[in-house]
């Protein structure tokens, strides 16, 4: 008899219309690190869901040591030992690593708080596990990495030994990764039971245990990880054969698009510039990236090419054009397309529906509107035939209200609308954050279309993997300045990882 | 594609969701009758109810002269309505609503009766006058981010002091009577032209205020739904963000909306002022009509149709509280009715949530998952 320390047994649970969890077994053994796999909407953040007590399921009991509990709201998961780490992290920036440690449950006599001792059981914890943190530090000024360790001190904190990580290593450097991975090895060798929630195979391969995967709400199979294959995974987790690398000819860079010269933005937070000189330009036909750590001004920079954000210096050329004090119109109109970093700010109107979302560059241009009129049969066309020849789907088709699509049909959405308007600059920032990898490998297909087609593209990118597979020649930005210039056939994602946490640096040279 | 079911279709929600809250209101209503003076309870509902439909009785002719008034006076906060909800579409909270009705009475009787200008320039007058308070306001929250209620309340009162100097002057003031002179007698040509006054028993107050209003909210329907300018405005209010990603002009947008917005409260009190029927008195606070407006767009559902419905079921309600039997009630237990269900109205949105409960109420299986929900999934994917 195997020692499961949480089973979810046959859980169904069931939206109006939707199935999200169909019958899914989930047994996590004690010790052990079990990796729960599936593409978007799969249903893992349902079953994780249920198992905090946030839903009821309809079908299905969980079990934990063997006895059956009932999980009503997150207060039981926590009081049954229950911990998770969440993709965007719940720390108070303003407060030390110390206070957010024992936030919910402060130590106290009298009502007055008693930390000495809080702080000494974190101490503890953090020598034992090697979780190294400086507990008087303020979370706004230590690293992603560093918050990611309060996270899990808060709870071991809590003597939870059922943790569940969602997506832990989307915000890390690969250096941070490596020191993850030897970090929940180590929890799992003191007995700590984890759940590890990703898409990334390569983790699961180099930590995991085991694999459940989940595919359309159905529960696919659980694998032992020494026994599989990274493809064997993939094509469980989507249901057909996937690519992992980009084909793509070697780039035939003609013209130049895109020149930057001396830019810089001043940062909304504090005296020195978020973005400093930045320089370097991009061709037709050529996918030129901008790599960093989350945080280095990429956000600011590309704010500051589009127009979103104001410039401080420096001169943007479009098409030989001076376009640094244009307006975001007149950029939209005269050759710059933009797949924006947060789909939900900037990309959609969520609560407009799909074929409204297809007009929003362009409902004011004669092909969609007379007289101040929108021409709806104009719009409902358009969209539709966007929506076809970029596979975006969707429930009510051209009338559905954004909002309701899943993630990676929204992003295909701004794909589509994006690449299809008449531009000769592509600026794509993060387009494949958060989809599963069929959506991943569909984008990147048609991103170096684009590219053939001899479009610039100017990428803008956390994921290493996405980096490096897909760019022609990569930037590297720290602290708002480019650091680096390295060409993605002959450097490693070491070497990346070097530049990003600007322990490497070129004297870089003018732009060409 | 699914069919929604037709409990599930917004504005079947937003449709019941108003009806309930008129009901639970009365229901409210008369629990406070019974409590002022159980006996009669019933008999004060039945008056309230019935308004001036008691005059069926006496002659269609009185009847309909009654049905005029009920009118007249429904338009002004039918207007107010579609100020706010013009606003609220494009992400305006405008309460200064108040205060553009405010100066719209300033130019509707200073022409009128200090000037004496033909009601069609009075009429005019009114509305600049309304769309300059709402420039006003729009400047400070397009050029400084100055929260456009801030800035709105503050306008109120600055609209209202302005209008007690003005119209408390000799010239529109009939000062032994502490309210405005009557316009037909200083100046009939300052009255609007009357509307179908012979089918409403001889209405002299029924105008072309009424037809003005009802075209005002299909005009307001279309430019929402139909246009570019709508298009805009709505995305604006949503997703300000969004509507800067794809370059629209927020700050002319949020002027141009508060212009607009402002055009229509001046010319709620010019429609209502320029037919006569009533009078401005000196007073001590701000016309409380762009309040109610608040109140009657919300229980419209924010649709420019339902706006109607709704300010013509809380002024006959207000009526109603005339017809009260005054030995035994205060007639203002109307009012007290009123906030009740104004009151209520912020619960619209509330009820629509209980109407759309997936597990619970058992209408269709259906319906999406409700947005809570998706919302929580999206974060954790």
């Amino acid at each position: 008899m195997e020692d499961y320390v949480i089973e979810m047994l046959h859980i169904t649970k069931e939206f109006p219309g939707i199935i999200a969890n169909d019958d899914i077994t989930l047994q996590l053994k004690r010790g052990e690190i079990h990796a729960l796999l599936g593409e978007n909407g799969a249903g893992k953040s349902t079953l994780m869901s249920v198992l905090f007590g946030l839903y009821t399921p309809e079908k299905g009991i969980i079990k934990k040591d063997g006895k059956e509990v009932k999980i009503n709201n997150p207060n039981d998961a926590t009081d049954l030992g229950i911990g998770m780490v969440h993709q965007h992290f719940m720390l108070v920036d303003i407060f030390t690593v110390l206070d957010n440690i024992i936030l919910g449950s402060e130590p106290s006599k009298f009502g007055f708080l008693t930390k000495a001792e809080a702080r000494k059981k974190v101490m503890d914890l953090s020598n034992k596990y090697n979780l190294k943190v400086d507990p008087d530090a303020l979370i706004e000024d230590i690293t992603v990495g560093m918050q990611q360790r309060v996270e899990i001190l808060k709870m071991l904190y809590r003597d939870n030994d059922i943790l569940i990580f969602d997506e832990p290593t989307a915000v890390l450097t690969p250096q941070e990764i490596d020191e993850l991975m030897k970090i929940m090895k180590d929890l799992a060798a003191e007995g700590k039971s984890i759940l590890f929630i990703t898409h990334k195979l390569n983790e699961i391969m180099e930590v995991a245990d085991r694999c459940s995967i989940l595919r359309k709400g159905k529960y696919i199979g659980t694998v032992d990880v020494a026994n599989t294959t990274k493809e064997e995974l993939s094509s469980m987790m989507v249901g057909r054969n996937v690519k992992f690398a980009v084909d793509k000819e070697v780039a035939q860079p003609k013209d130049e698009v895109l020149k930057v010269e001396n830019v810089c933005v001043k940062s909304k937070l504090h005296s020195n510039d978020s973005v400093h000189n930045v320089s370097f330009n991009v061709r037709a036909g050529e996918i030129v990236c901008i790599a960093g750590i989350d945080g280095n001004g990429q956000t600011e920079f590309v704010g500051a090419l589009t127009g979103l954000d104001d410039i401080s210096s420096g001169k943007i050329t479009l098409c030989g054009e001076d376009i640094t004090k244009k307006s975001i119109r007149y950029k939209n109109t005269h050759g710059m397309s933009h797949i924006p970093e947060d789909r939900h700010k900037h990309g959609l109107v969520l609560d407009y529906s799909l074929e409204e979302n297809m007009i929003l560059q362009r409902y004011f241009e004669p092909d969609f509107q007379k007289g101040g009129l929108i021409k709806k049969n104009e719009m409902r066309k358009y969209s539709d035939r966007l929506t076809e020849a970029f596979d975006v789907r969707s429930g009510q088709g051209a009338k559905t209200i954004v909002r309701s699509m899943s993630g990676g049909n929204q992003q295909k959405a701004i794909v589509a609308r994006e690449m299809d308007r008449q531009h000769e600059l592509l600026i794509a920032v993060q387009p494949t954050r958060g989809l599963d990898v069929g959506a991943i490998e569909y984008i990147h297909k048609e991103i170096v279309k684009e590219r053939d087609n001899g479009k610039a593209i100017l990428l803008v990118s956390l994921e290493l993997d996405e980096v490096m597979n897909l760019s022609d020649r990569i930037l590297v930005m720290y602290e708002g300045e480019i650091v680096g210039e390295v060409d993605p056939k002959t450097t490693t994602l070491q070497e990346l990882g070097l530049y990003m946490s600007g322990a490497k640096r070129d004297d870089r040279k003018e732009a060409k | 594609m699914e069919k929604t079911s037709f409990f599930k279709r917004p504005a079947v929600q937003t449709l019941l969701a108003s009806v309930l809250c008129a009901i639970l209101g009365i229901i409210l209503g008369y629990i406070i009758l019974c409590f002022m003076n159980a006996e009669h309870a019933g008999e004060g509902m039945a008056a309230i109810l019935t308004n001036f439909f008691k005059y069926r009785i006496a002659s269609t002719n009185t009847l309909m002269k009654y049905m005029g008034s009920f009118l007249v006076k429904s338009v002004p906060v039918i207007l107010c309505a579609e100020a706010i909800l013009f606003a609220y579409k494009a992400g305006l909270f405008n309460i200064g609503v108040a205060g553009q009705y405010t100066v719209g009475i300033i130019a509707a009787l200073y022409t009128s009766l200090a000037l004496g200008w033909h009601w069609s320039l009075c009429l005019l007058a009114t509305i600049v006058a309304g769309a300059v308070w709402g420039f006003i306001a729009g400047c400070f929250k397009a050029f400084f981010n100055v929260n456009e209620v801030i800035a709105g309340i503050m306008l109120n009162w600055i609209g209202l002091y302005i209008c007690n100097i003005i119209l408390g002057g000799e010239k529109c003031m009939n000062q032994s009577k502490s309210e405005t002179f009557e316009i037909s007698d200083l100046n009939p040509a300052g009255l609007l032209p009357g509307f179908l006054q012979d089918v409403f028993g001889g209405n002299q107050y029924m105008t072309i205020a009424i037809p003005i209003t009802i075209i005002i909210a299909i005009v307001i329907l279309v430019v929402l739904n139909k246009t570019t300018f709508g298009y805009e405005l709505k995305a604006t209010g949503h997703n300000k963000e969004a509507a800067k990603y794809s370059g629209m002009n927020a700050k002319r947008n949020i002027i141009l909306t508060l212009v607009i917005s402002g055009a229509i409260a001046g010319m709620a009190a010019g429609l209502y002022y320029l037919t006569g029927v009533e009078h401005f008195k000196i007073s001590s606070s701000v016309p409380g009509m762009g309040f109610n407006g608040i109140a009657v767009a919300f229980l419209g559902g924010l649709h420019p149709i339902g706006a109607i419905i709704a300010g013509l079921f809380v002024e006959y309600i207000t009526l109603g509280g005339q017809y009260l039997n005054t030995n035994y009630y205060n007639p203002q237990v109307a009012d007290l009715m009123i906030s009740i269900i104004i009151y209520l109205c912020g619960f619209v949105l509330f009820f629509r949530t209980i109407l759309n409960r997936p597990g619970k109420v058992k209408v269709n299986a259906n319906a999406e998952p409700n947005k809570t929900a998706k919302k929580a999934e999206e974060k954790e994917v």
